[in-house]
């Protein structure tokens, strides 16, 4: 993402139809094929270095299953991640970030969806990888957010009859009182 | 309890909420029900339908399509073909686990069974969920350490070396190359005593039971050398931002060099013991295949993804603490089964000893932290003479390092695969979101890929030539 501003960006020949906006397009063939193909997608949205290798986009979520059907198409093949951050005072208040990899391309591509806190729903993704499912449901049971088309979107790691979702912000970390034997006997 | 007022079916007192309760039913009926006997074959009572309710854990009702394609490991592709098939009123659901000393840890499987033939299987985890990536919200950067070491508890210096690297990143502070190279021991040792773990505990689940002795005991060998450095034979809390917590012992050189030809003649006898044995052989081969397609779109990495082919290590493809220096070669397997999981960990063992052994050779001298006093406290020396050293020794230590804002997420290759750690960071001195991608979770959720189809001895295979750890999964 740094060399954005490198001069290989002005040699890199523009499609004629330009891009609404100032948008900048990557580098690399691959994600510009992306971005071209969908105009929600921004790949200069965020600033700070992120290693080496990968690439950040946010992408609107009504586009997040196209848009991640086209990258596994393009090469990105492997399944990593997806979890959920709760920005709490942000609006929209929650990101769900999907990692992907490309093991030929050895280039990782982080996929940001911005949800807003009065509905954190997004499409599931559980079609398009597989392994979706377990993380998917790992952000529905600590973060909250529900994924529509997902086969069996219930609790993972917590008990069915827990209430709330304890990984955002304004779930307390919580704590037992603990009982020390002798602590409160008479004598 | 029978004769408490409140008791529903009694004439004294009949409760007054908007659901009627059935007539004659008590909480003591309730409890002698769990032991009556039901007669499969006879006709059902209609409280059994209730009584093996388990809620959303329960196995989906085989209509479903999607979810059926998951339980039945033909979401991405059907590499099994069906052999026999019997009789509907022979298919049951048996549950394997929590407690069953097969699942290396508190894993719970329901199958659903067609005689000894296994259709659907569904994972059930969360047994060991301790909520650890809330806790690490609550812990500076410093101690952020003591947390992510207790995940996967048999290799703990990756977790650690993992969370080491992305604080670093986002800090952007160099680490000095003996730090680094000690971390390339430490994390290389820690996968050989990892994979001798798995070495034991697979030869045990699939007969071979002297193989537990024989890997734990040279297991020990590499415990003994951590407690001697880390002063911890687990849970070290060794690597920290930074570089790591203290300087290798004195003669620690001798230390690896036993090490390494123990190892290396314990590996050779695993060899001889198990590769050319014709029931290991017969137990192993062709049975657990987890394709390289089915290993991408379950986010299966590692040495289970290796074994079906995929030719891929982070190590090589994004290096970290400088391990890129070191020559080694990453062991392919190519038809994904049992046997191809053993043969791929087997040479990992003997290519991370001898990486360990480059190490040993050319470990350099110099700092085993940074002297960036952004995260590193200044030496004691300097504390005696001066007051604003103090200060900053006992800032740093109370209220932690700042890090500026940032996400970054930071992969290594664990014994297990891919474990990545994504930060977030707000500018505080704790961060603000850690998301832990625990690589046993991704193969734990890829399990029905592997188990349809086969016999229930075959899932003690599977399951254990995988190498989930469950403290991995649950977090």
């Amino acid at each position: 993402m740094t060399d954005l501003a490198s001069p290989d960006e002005d040699e890199v020949v523009e499609p004629a139809p330009e891009p609404p906006g100032d948008r900048k397009l990557p580098d690399d063939p691959v994600l510009a094929g992306l971005a071209e193909t969908f105009e929600s997608a921004v790949f200069d949205a965020f600033e700070p270095a992120v290693g080496p290798r990968q690439d950040v986009v946010a992408v609107d979520r009504g586009d997040v299953v196209p848009f991640v059907t086209a990258a596994r198409d393009a090469g990105f093949e492997t399944f990593i991640d997806i979890c959920a951050v709760d920005h709490f005072t942000r609006e929209p208040r929650f990101d769900v970030v999907i990692s992907l990899l490309s093991m030929r391309l050895a280039k990782r591509l982080r996929v940001v969806v911005g949800l807003p806190n009065d509905d954190p729903v997004m499409p599931s993704l559980t079609g398009v990888y597989a392994g979706a499912n377990f993380y998917e449901r790992e952000a529905w049971d600590l973060m909250g957010v529900r994924f529509t088309g997902h086969p069996d979107l219930t609790r993972l790691l917590l008990p069915d009859e827990w209430v709330g979702h304890p990984l955002r912000k304004d779930q307390g970390v919580g704590s037992v009182p603990v009982q020390f034997k002798g602590a409160n006997r008479a004598t | 309890m029978s004769d408490a007022p409140h008791a529903p079916g009694r004439d004294t007192a009949v409760p007054t909420t908007d659901l009627p309760l059935e007539e004659g039913i008590s909480d003591a009926d309730d409890r002698r029900r769990l032991h009556e006997v039901w007669v499969a074959g006879t006709e059902e009572p209609d409280w059994i339908a209730g009584a093996t309710d388990e809620g959303a854990q329960e196995m989906l009702p085989a209509d479903v399509e999607p979810a059926l394609d998951l339980q039945r490991g033909t979401a991405v592709e059907d590499d099994y073909v069906d052999e026999i098939r019997v009789d509907e009123s022979e298919r049951q659901i048996i549950n394997m686990g929590p407690q069953h000393p097969a699942t290396h840890g508190v894993l719970r499987l329901h199958l659903e069974l067609e005689g000894e033939t296994i259709r659907r299987a569904k994972p059930i985890i969360g047994y060991l969920h301790t909520g650890m990536e809330k806790t690490a919200e609550t812990l500076t950067y410093l101690q952020g350490g003591t947390n992510v070491t207790r995940m996967d508890y048999l290799a703990p210096l990756h977790n650690e070396l993992c969370y080491s690297l992305a604080v670093e990143q986002l800090v952007a502070v160099e680490i000095p190359p003996r730090a680094q190279a000690i971390r390339v021991l430490m994390t290389e040792l820690n996968r050989v005593s990892s994979h001798l773990v798995w070495i034991a505990t697979f030869g045990m689940d699939v007969g071979a039971l002297s193989m537990m002795l024989y890997g734990f005991r040279e297991r020990e060998l590499i415990l003994d050398f951590f407690e001697k450095t880390t002063g911890l034979r687990m849970n070290h809390n060794y690597i920290r931002p930074g570089g790591v917590a203290a300087d290798l012992p004195s003669g620690w050189e001798d230390d690896v060099e036993e090490i390494l030809d123990v190892v290396r003649d314990g590996i050779a006898d695993y060899n001889d013991l198990l590769t050319e044995n014709p029931i290991f052989v017969d137990r192993t081969h062709g049975v657990g295949i987890m394709t390289a397609a089915e290993a991408h779109a379950y986010g299966v990495t590692g040495p289970n993804a290796r074994a079906a082919g995929v030719d891929f290590d982070l190590r090589k493809v994004f290096p970290y603490s400088g391990i890129d220096a070191y020559e080694f070669d990453v062991p392919v397997g190519s038809h994904g089964d049992v046997f191809d999981r053993y043969m791929v960990r087997m040479e990992e063992m003997r290519q991370s000893l001898g990486i360990v052994k480059q190490v040993l050779e050319s470990m350099p001298a110099g700092d085993y932290r940074t002297e960036d006093r952004k995260v590193t406290p200044p030496p004691r020396q300097r504390i005696n003479e001066s007051m604003e050293a103090l200060i900053h020794h006992f800032k740093l230590f109370t209220e932690g390092f700042k890090v500026p804002p940032g996400e970054v997420y930071q992969a290594v290759e664990s014994p297990r695969g891919e474990l990545g750690m994504y930060l977030v960071s707000k500018g505080g001195p704790r961060p603000w979101r850690l998301h832990v991608r625990a690589p046993s979770f991704a193969t734990v959720q890829a399990l029905p890929v592997m188990m349809a189809d086969l016999i229930v001895p075959d899932v003690v295979a599977t399951l254990a030539s995988l190498d989930p750890v469950l403290g991995d999964v649950d977090r």
